[in-house]
């Protein structure tokens, strides 16, 4: 077996042809899945996944032009690399193949030298974009990593419609004071895991994290329908998560930790800040100051979870909520109104 | 034997990159299947089918090539090439010529096989 050992689907009609490329890519320690057409290979490769395709172009059913095409329009498979292996006569038949995203021609029969240096090639390519995909990942969200990669990197925002919330650990830096270090990464890790989880499960995205603290997006990069609804619901599952943690750390006899979220709705700018080399993704406006605002007002209100008008007026009646009056906030003309969602959590 | 019905370079090297055992599976599945690329010629010249007729003659043009039988992928190309004569006694006169180049093909890669 090679040590980069990888799985590739050889698609021709001919037997012999599939025979003989079977066992070429075999000897370069490849394993292989075989399709007759274009048809079955597309099936394949929608249901499971392969790391490069060798391909025909003269096939009944569905010809190889058809699959690049096809492969093309695929969002999931445009990245599949193909090299396609053919004795199709003609230079702008083999030009139709590049045009249409092959990575490389091979004429039939194959040489095994030359087989063995494209494959090769072709998929320490594909090791190093996926590389780098799984780090923008790692660093972004997937909404922001797919944002990268269908739009490209560009500095500067537009504005959208979103709900922007904040939250954070309350008495943290008590906490933090009271253990280790390596106790606190373990309990930011489980904290941020859980809220994470709760956050994308309901389509937002956290676009920040700083300290015990997070902020989260719902309407950007992607607009979302019922953008505060989804933040609210999303605000009380994480709550709900940290009661459940609560009960395992308190098994544990640590001291359970109590979370204060603020959401606010209204437009924003959502986009790139920072320089060409470095850049976040991230909101500016009044309704992102309003909600950290929110958040660090829980303290006083007494609440895990305040609201303000925007957010409440859209969630219509579907989840309880309790008129806090007018608040005058640091940095904001006028006095808002706020309102408090009821919760499981104890004040 | 007549050199000249498979390039002896080409099976050669075939034989060498993928091993005699493998070789000799090869050369049977051509053999099986040859015959029915034949009949599909024949088959599509009759319905008057060019699509069937060219892909037919393309993958007997593709699989010469691979045992290095060169004639026979020279007739293949020719038909792929030209696709259905107007005039159909022409397509059967190469059709018949085909087959005879199979055949002998055919049996000198028997003798190659286990030689």
């Amino acid at each position: 077996m090679a040590e980069h050992s990888a799985r590739l689907l050889i698609v021709d009609d001919n037997k012999v042809n599939r025979l003989l490329l079977s066992r070429s890519v075999e000897l370069l320690g490849h394993r292989i899945a075989l399709a007759e057409n274009g048809r079955v290979a597309l099936d394949k490769l929608r249901k499971e996944p392969f790391d490069l395709l060798l391909l025909d172009i003269e096939m009944p059913e569905l010809d190889g032009f058809a699959v690049l095409e096809q492969l093309k329009a695929d969002l999931k498979l445009r990245d599949v690399p193909v090299i396609v292996t053919s004795s199709i006569e003609g230079l702008d038949n083999i030009i139709r193949c590049i045009e249409l995203g092959a990575e490389d021609y091979l004429s039939k029969p194959v040489n095994q030298v030359l087989l063995k240096a494209r494959i090769g090639a072709i998929l320490e390519k594909k090791r190093l974009r996926d590389q780098q995909k799984a780090l923008v990942q790692r660093f972004a969200t997937p909404e922001v990593a797919e944002d990268l990669l269908q739009s490209g990197f560009a500095l500067g925002g537009k504005r959208v419609h979103a709900s922007v919330m904040f939250s954070d650990i309350r008495g943290f830096t008590a906490l933090v004071e009271s253990q280790g270090p390596e106790e606190t990464i373990e309990l930011l890790n489980t904290y941020y895991t859980l809220m994470f989880d709760a956050i994308a499960s309901h389509g937002g995205m956290v676009s920040q994290m700083i300290g015990d603290g997070l902020m989260a997006l719902f309407g950007a990069p992607l607009p979302l329908d019922g953008c505060a609804r989804s933040a609210v619901a999303a605000a009380l599952e994480m709550i709900e998560l940290i009661e459940q943690f609560n009960v395992e750390r308190s098994a544990a006899k640590k001291s359970a930790i109590r979370i204060g979220i603020g959401i606010a709705t209204g437009d924003v700018v959502a986009g790139y800040t920072g320089t060409q080399q470095r850049a976040t993704y991230t909101c500016i406006g009044d309704t992102v100051n309003l909600a950290a605002r929110l958040e660090t007002h829980t303290k006083q209100a007494g609440c895990a979870l305040l609201i303000d008008d925007a957010t409440q007026c859209a969630l219509n009646g579907s989840v309880p909520t309790q008129a806090l009056g007018e608040v005058q906030f640091k940095g904001k003309g006028a006095a808002v109104d706020i309102f408090a969602v009821v919760t499981g959590q104890p004040a | 034997m007549d050199e000249s019905v498979i390039d002896r370079a080409v099976y050669a090297e075939l034989r060498d990159t993928t091993g005699a055992e493998f070789v000799a599976e090869l050369v049977d599945t051509f053999i099986e299947e040859g015959p029915g690329m034949l009949a599909e010629l024949r088959t599509a010249r009759a319905e008057g089918n060019a699509e069937r007729f060219r892909r037919a003659a393309h993958s007997l043009k593709s699989n010469g090539n691979t045992f290095g039988a060169l004639k026979l992928a020279a007739l293949a190309r020719e038909i792929e090439l030209k696709g259905l004569d107007a005039e159909p006694n022409r397509d059967a006169a190469a059709l018949a010529a085909m087959e005879a180049e199979f055949a002998r093909a055919a049996a000198e890669l028997k003798t190659l096989r286990n030689g």
